[in-house]
This record gives structure tokens, sequence and C-alpha cells, in this order.
């Protein structure tokens, strides 16, 4: 099916079951620990031995030697695989350094080899034994020295331009130029990488945790050197992603080739400590933004630069993405460069690009109402576009970013912040508000699914989508339900197994609105097999209650197929919808700090966000996503950072306790409210994404509340006591 | 705090042996460390028994294995899951005679005779304990992955209370422990969610708690 203008009336607008907060259906196997989880297949592979990851000493350089001798001595140890082993090894589509190193090396903790043991144990103690000789070679891991070399990324657009910038600029009444920073950042996901790998003759089987189920099939092979065909991957749970499991990682390859030459199938987890480097990370930026306004508040010139660094044949984090879109202003440019770093991979990490520019953009547009005497909620709004700025001519979709301001607003009593920061306090507390915009852009991706109706009038969805905590187990049986009108616990959901029809997997906020449009695609199909065996006409017919209503005769579905189950597959494809306008999702994020006014201690106390996002498939999963991304965007603003080491080329702090992410003490109760809206430019689903959205703006809200309480503007992420304390107001 | 008594050496002892010799008499045969060269020694190997979620459990272990690879690897029980394997994360929290514990950061073989209550002995998805239908209910997770050690640490916070046993933020040692949000707060911090459902759980324990948390 073809989704080339925008959707009318369809089976989904009943909203029987789509739209409304059910529970997640695979909620009672979560919670009972029955859920299995890629390491934990004991089931299907039995008898499995253990491997155990290597991790490179160095950042840049060779390998001299690597001794094996000893570990393969070891008692239980099956196979010791590296790269001189290992066979010829391909580099997957999605990476950027090859997953096995050596004698090369391009990062830290590149794998090195792997060590296979008939107990976890054993392999443990054996990877001790591998002696590595290194020569190391010096290499570049500081951004900030590394930025005047900075390029054009090859790929997207590091340039955008618009009017007369700098004239415009230098003009302007008021201005603002100002440079912020944004440190290197871990998913940090709770289930490490992770997969059991097993070979039956040149077939490879992969249960794994992994977003993106088709392209790391097709990644899997390309790294082995075998035929897409005899890999099969499994991924029904995944124990939170975020970017993080979107591609074939060394547990994965590693697995396959430890599994090859044990003989036996092989589980492999990435030990913690070993993850940070070893995988994949938001990168680090540094951005300059310069906004000239006239006095009434109204933007006439914004610019946005942006610096990061990665790996040769890496990419940009895209942080100015934002900027060509937020905010009206008829003189614009962005830049985006690109330094070669020898750090781990840069890759993306929820909300790529948005995420890191928000945090920059929306502190410069607080400091920017502050010099205009304006309240930052009434500059934002002064400045709304409801068209493409870059080309008038282009609408957007959707967009209620006034409204999601203005509700927002009133509802967390924005009327009681006093503008002068470090002027209301409670007893040792200085208390602060915060605000800030909330845009990721929407994306919609080809998706696929297959329903089967079967003899006992059970249906049965199975795509390759994934499920990364999102919930998408529960809005696609929703969705099938509301197709074939028959109630939630009547629809089975099989997901995550590349033998399924190819869905658009979990990435880019794109996975809700694009599988469930997918699982719309096969529905109407199943729907006419019905019909059709009906000897009706499809269009006619009406599915509810668990019935074919059609021609004046009502029939139970379970009747239909009672004698073979019917089929219904079909891919969900796009037109030039987005082209014609822009879909982006909008909110307001609004947060209270205190800041204890001798330690610089700081506490979130309250946090709202209001969004704005298409139709909503399912408010208690969507609203989940949205608090999870807040929580993020805490961990954003106050303490997440991977500290690089820049003589040796490592990030220092390299697991969860060095790492550190937001804890339940750290996080008040959270509210969201989700503003009607519908997009029927989106898909038959009218929805939008939402995964990402949450994270976007939240930290430069909490930032705005830290300076709104105590009057010191931090402009380099995190935002931790350190940089208050010499600065606080008298405590008096 | 509860002091842990199996080892029974006196100041003087432990100033005698010095912390390597005191980890040699518990487990003599792994006393050196291991060597450089020459042949590698095989893992020592113990019997333990236990009753973990009400049935009795008889393994014979390498002494290496911790508590959370006896349960995943050998007992098959992969509700209590792997996140750090360093107890940094909570992931692995299981309830050991009362006493909740990250399994990851305790050996096996100290824990002859224990009672071990893991997630499947909360409930199961047909019956389900209150705090796991709790959890369900006010979606209190999203991956699913530090759930059960969540669920696991929920049940214990709330007899640690119910026991008055202080935490950090508690104000008055002297007053019955109240179920106070930041009292919930602050004793559920060891158990890490990264999908952030922080909200959600505490709403989850407040209404399994009957409070006004």
């Amino acid at each position: 099916m073809k989704f080339d203008t925008p959707a009318t009336t369809n089976p989904i607008d009943q909203l029987k079951v789509v739209g409304k907060p059910v529970d997640r259906v695979e909620g009672p196997l979560k919670t009972t620990g029955t859920a299995r989880y890629a390491y934990e297949r004991h089931d299907v592979a039995p008898d499995h031995a253990y491997g155990v990851i290597v991790g490179a000493g160095i950042a840049k350089g060779r390998i001299r030697s690597i001794d094996t001798a000893r570990a393969k001595s070891a008692p239980g140890v099956l196979a010791v695989v590296t790269a001189e082993n290992a066979g010829k090894l391909g580099k997957g589509q999605f990476n950027t350094a090859a997953l096995l190193g050596g004698p090369e090396i391009q990062h830290y903790h590149q794998a090195v080899a792997i060590v296979v043991a008939a107990t976890f144990e054993q392999a443990r103690a054996a990877a001790q034994l591998v002696k590595v000789d290194y020569e190391r070679t010096p290499g570049a891991f500081d951004l900030k020295t590394a930025k005047d070399k900075a390029a054009k990324p090859k790929d997207g657009d590091p340039d955008s331009a618009k009017g007369d910038f700098a004239g415009a600029f230098a003009a302007s009444a008021v201005t603002l130029d100002a440079t912020y920073t944004t440190p290197d950042q871990s998913h940090a996901m709770m289930e490490p990488h992770a997969t059991i790998a097993s070979w039956e003759g040149d077939k490879l089987t992969v249960w794994t945790a992994n977003q993106m189920i088709a392209w790391s099939k097709g990644d899997m092979a390309k790294t082995l050197g075998i035929p897409k065909e005899n890999v099969r991957l499994v991924s029904p749970y995944i124990g939170g992603g975020f970017g993080g499991k979107l591609f074939v990682r060394a547990d994965a390859v590693m697995a396959a080739l430890g599994a090859r030459a044990a003989g036996r199938a092989v589980a492999v987890a990435l030990q913690r400590p070993l993850i940070m480097n070893n995988t994949t990370h938001r990168p680090a930026t540094i951005q300059r933004i310069r906004i000239g306004a006239s006095k009434d508040g109204t933007i006439q010139a914004i610019g946005h630069e942006s610096w990061s660094g990665d790996l040769p044949g890496g990419g940009p984090e895209t942080a100015v993405q934002q900027t060509r879109l937020l905010y009206a202003g008829a003189n614009r440019m962005t830049a985006t460069r690109l330094a070669v770093l020898d750090l781990p991979e840069g890759n993306a990490m929820r909300a790529p690009g948005e995420a890191a520019g928000m945090l920059a953009l929306e502190i410069a547009m607080d400091e920017m109402a502050e010099k205009l005497g304006m309240d930052p909620v009434e500059f934002r709004i002064r400045n709304d576009t409801q068209v493409d700025p870059e080309k008038p001519e282009r609408p957007f979709s959707q967009r209620q970013l006034v409204q999601c301001l203005r509700t927002g607003a009133s509802r967390f009593g924005w009327d009681k912040r006093v503008a002068k920061p470090g002027s209301t306090r409670d007893g040792r507390w200085l208390v602060g508000m915060g605000v800030a915009a909330a845009f990721r852009n929407n994306m919609n991706m080809k998706s696929a699914a297959r329903m089967r109706l079967e003899r006992n009038g059970r249906v049965t969805v199975e795509t390759d989508m994934t499920d990364i905590g999102t919930g998408s187990y529960t809005i696609i049986a929703q969705t099938a339900a509301e197709m074939m009108g028959v109630p939630l616990d009547r629809v089975d959901v099989k997901l995550g197994d590349s033998s399924f029809p190819i869905s658009a997997g979990s990435g880019g906020q794109w996975g809700g609105n694009s599988s469930t449009a997918g699982v719309y695609a096969a529905g109407m199909k199943l729907r006419e097999a019905v019909a059709r065996k009906l000897g009706v006409d499809p269009s006619k017919a009406t599915f509810e209650g668990g019935n074919v209503v059609a021609g004046g005769k009502t029939v139970a579905l379970s009747r239909v197929a009672a004698d073979g189950e019917l089929v219904g597959e079909d891919t969900m494809e796009y037109g030039d919808l987005e082209k014609r306008f822009q879909q982006s999702t909008f909110g307001a994020h609004f947060v209270e700090v205190r800041v204890d006014a001798a330690t610089a201690e700081i506490r979130v106390e309250r946090m709202l966000a209001v969004c704005a996002a298409g139709r909503i498939i399912n408010p208690k999963a969507a609203r989940s996503q949205v608090i999870g991304a807040m929580t993020m965007g805490v961990g954003a603003a106050l303490m997440e950072e991977l500290v690089v080491d820049k003589r040796l080329g490592f990030f220092v702090n390299h697991d969860l306790a060095g790492y550190e992410v937001p804890v339940h003490a750290d996080i008040p109760h959270q509210e969201v409210v989700f503003l009607e809206e519908t997009d029927p430019t989106t898909s038959p689903m009218k929805a939008k994404g939402v995964g990402e959205l949450g994270i976007c703006g939240v930290g430069a809200a909490v930032a705005n509340a830290v300076y709104n309480a105590t009057g010191v503007r931090v402009r380099d992420y995190p935002v931790t006591l350190d940089k208050i304390i010499g600065k606080l107001p008298p405590i008096g | 705090m509860v002091a842990t008594s199996e080892w029974k050496f006196t100041r003087r002892d432990v100033l005698k042996l010095g912390a390597v010799s005191m980890s040699a008499l518990a487990i003599p045969r792994v006393m050196a460390a291991p060597a450089a060269t020459g042949p590698v020694s095989p893992p020592v190997m113990a019997k333990v028994a236990m009753e973990v979620n009400g049935k009795p459990q008889a393994l014979d272990l390498d002494t290496r294995t911790t508590l959370l690879d006896a349960l995943r690897e050998h007992m098959h029980l992969t509700g209590t899951k792997k996140g750090c394997d360093h107890g940094q994360c909570g992931a692995c929290t299981v309830i050991v005679d009362g006493r909740r514990i990250n399994s990851c950061l305790t050996l096996a073989v100290m824990h002859e005779g224990a009672k071990v209550t893991t997630i499947e002995g909360l409930g199961t998805p047909d019956k389900m304990h209150p705090m796991q239908a709790a959890f369900v209910k006010h979606d209190g997770y999203q991956c699913g992955y530090c759930t059960p050690g969540q669920i696991c640490s929920a049940v214990a916070v709330l007899d640690e209370m119910e026991r008055d046993i202080p935490s950090h933020v508690t104000g008055d040692l002297k007053a019955k422990a109240a179920v106070t949000r930041m009292e919930v707060r602050e004793r559920m911090s060891g158990n890490i969610c990264r999908c952030g459902a922080y909200s959600n759980i505490h709403d989850a324990i407040e209404e399994v708690a009957g409070g006004t948390a």
C-alpha cells in the first residue's frame, strides 16, 4: 500500500481500541521475569558455551603480537578467536570501525579476542590470560583542539543559509553570541549488548538484542562474508537500546566467530566495563549560537554552528537540525563541521541531533529573552512560524508549539516565576523555574507486516518490528484489533524475527507510527481476504464485535477461517507528503529546581511536558516514553558525561558507577499532557513519533531553571555544582 | 545495619594474616595468585544447597560462581537480570533470608542453607504478586530489564519500613518509619531504570503500600 495522499476516514478512526491507555500486553511476562532476553535462551540453545571478549588496551596503533597459548590451555577453554584466526571479515554498512580489531586498533576497548569456554567463570578467567603486545601511535582525542581542523561532512547539508545573516545580525538591536558545549554521552541501557550464536552447517542463528532486524541481518552477513539468507536474527525482547543497539556490535560478531571455532552455540554479553568504549556513544559538541532581534523580540537573524568529532569515515552530530525549523527569522544560517577523533565510534543516541542541539538552542533562547526583558514563553511564541522558515511555501503539517507553551505555562503556574534570577528563597533552597520548547522531526519508514486470521478466530501479527520498551507489542495489537474488529485479547503479536516481514524497526522515533501503519496495510489485505471468502465487497464489509457484517449478513470471524486460516500481508510505503509538508513533533517543558544556597546541590522538584505529536495510539505507553525521555534529559542536564582521557584516548568513567545516570531519588513525579491532534499527512494512523520528543529541550529547561534559581549561567553541560558554587548569591 | 559474622577473626588475627591470606583461609586451594607461566589450575568445585522460591536446590559449582550466575545459568531462573555484574545497577536484586541483596556481588557458595526469593518466586503471569500487578497497572517499566530487580527491591523496601529500618533520609531514628515519597525514592535508588520509569514505579509502590507516599 502506498500512502501518498492525506488520510481520510478509515477503520482506525473508530478508536475502539486505538487511543486507549491499555496496559502493555507483555506486562505480565516482564514483571514476572518470564520474558526471555537475548542471553537467556536456554530453551532454544541448551548447553551453549560462554564467550568473553578481550578489549584493546590502547586507543590507536597496532597489535605487535598476541599470545593466546596460555588462555587456550586454561581449563574448559574451547576456542580463542583473534583477527589472526578469524578468517577474512568485512565491515557492516552501519559500522564505522571494525568489530574485531587487529592488527590495526582503531579505538580503545575495540574487541581483539574472544575466549570461549564451557563455563562463564572459565571463559572470564582465561580471557585474563590473553597477552597482547601493542604498539601505540598518537591520536586525536580532544574536540577542542581538533575543532580548527574540522571539515564539512560529506553527507547531509553541512551548510544552510537564507537571507543575509551577517548583515541582519550586525544590524539587530539586541544580539546574543554564545558558545555551548555538550559532552560525550552513553546510552547505558540496562541490558548489555548480548547474543547467543548457533551454527547449523553454514546457517547461523543469532538470538540477540537489536533494534533493527533487517539492517543487522544484512550487516551480520556482510561482516562474516556469508549470504544474507543464511542469517537469522531473533530479538523478541530488548533490554533498552536508545540507539545503542541499532547496529550489529561485537557481541554478535564475536559470538558467531566463537561458535564457529568451538563447534557449539556460544553466549556473549559485553562486560559492562567494556560497553562504553567498545560500542557507540553520542558525540560531544561545541555549538556557537547567534541570535539578533529587534527590540520587540522579533528574531531578525539566527545562526547555529556545531562541531563534533568521529573516527575516520564517521559522521557528525547534527546539532543544528532544529534551528532550521523551530523559530521564524528572515535571515538564517547553520553550519555543521566534523573533526577526526580517535575516540570510540560516535553514533545515534535517542534523538540524535536535536537532543544535543536543543540543549544549546534553548538556553540561547532563554538568554535572549532576558536580554530583551521578555518572558521566555512569550519570546518563543513571538517567533513561532507555521511554515518552514527556509521554504515558506512549505507548511508544517501540524504545529501546536504555541498551544503547548500556553497550556504548560498555565498548568505549571508559570505566572508565579520571578524573572529576576536568584531572588526566590525557601529556607535553605534557592528556587527557580525554567522553560524550553521541545522539537523533534517526524520520520516515516517503509514497514511490512503479516496478519493471520487463525482457524479459532484469533488474529496473529508477525513483523520484524522490535519493542525496546517503546510499547510496540501493545500498539501493534491495538492496531490489529481495531482493523479486524476484535477485542485486544484475541490478538497475538510476534516481533523481532528476521523470518517475519521487514518493518521500520526501532529508531528515530519512527517506529510507532511506521510499524502500526504497516499493520494497517496488512489488516486491509486480511479484511479483503475475509470479504472475498464470503463473496462480499470488501469496501462494504464492516468488522466489529468479532464479526464481519456485510450484505445483511453477520458472520463470526472464527467461522470464516474455520476451514483454513486466512492471511493478509503488505508493506506500507510513502509518497512525497513529507516533502510537501514539514512533519514535526512539538512540546513544551517546564521544570522547577531547588539549589542548596550553601552547597549548590541541585534537586529537580517538578516537571511538566505538554506534547503535540499526532494521534497518540496508547496514552499510557506514550506517557511512559515521554517521562523516560524527560528522565534521560535530567541526566544530560545535571550529570551525564563520558570523561575523556585526552592523553590515552578513552572514556574514563566507563561503567554504571562512574557514568552517572538519574536514579529514583533524582526524579520527582512527572506530568505529561498530550494535546488533541491527528495528522492525516503522516499515515493512516495519523500518528507521529513521540519516543524522542520528550528528551529534546528538557535539559535546557533544567539549566534555565538553575539559572533562574541562582543567577549562574552554565553553558557547558552537565550543570554540576562545581560550576555553580563559587558564584552563588551571598547566603545572607 | 546487620553485621555479617561469617568470618570469626579478631582484629589481631586480621593484622597477623593480612587481607590476602584471609581469603586464602576461607578457600585454601585458591590461595596462590595465578602464576604467569605453567599450567592453569583447574576450577575449585564445591557443593552448596539452598532453597530457591520454596524449592530445594543442590548444586555442584565452580566456587567463583556468583549467586546471580547460579540462578541464571545453573537453575535457569533468568528472571533475575545481569545488568552490570558489579553491584552498580540493582537489576540482579533478590531476597535472601528476608534481605534484598545484589546477587552479582555474592558467591553462591556463601549461601549454604539460605532461603532465596527471586522474581519467579513472587508470582507468575497468571497469578501475579500485588507488586507485579501494580507495576503493570502503573506502567512501572518499559524495556523490562531492570523490572525484576525493581520489584524485588520494592517488596523488600516496604518490609524494611515495616520493620523500622532507617535509611539515609530518615530524619528521626526514634520515630516509626513512614512511607513517604522521599523515603521510597531514597531506598529504591540502588535500582537504576534507564528507561526512566521512576515516576510510575513510585506510583506502583505507593499503591501497594496503601499509603500516600
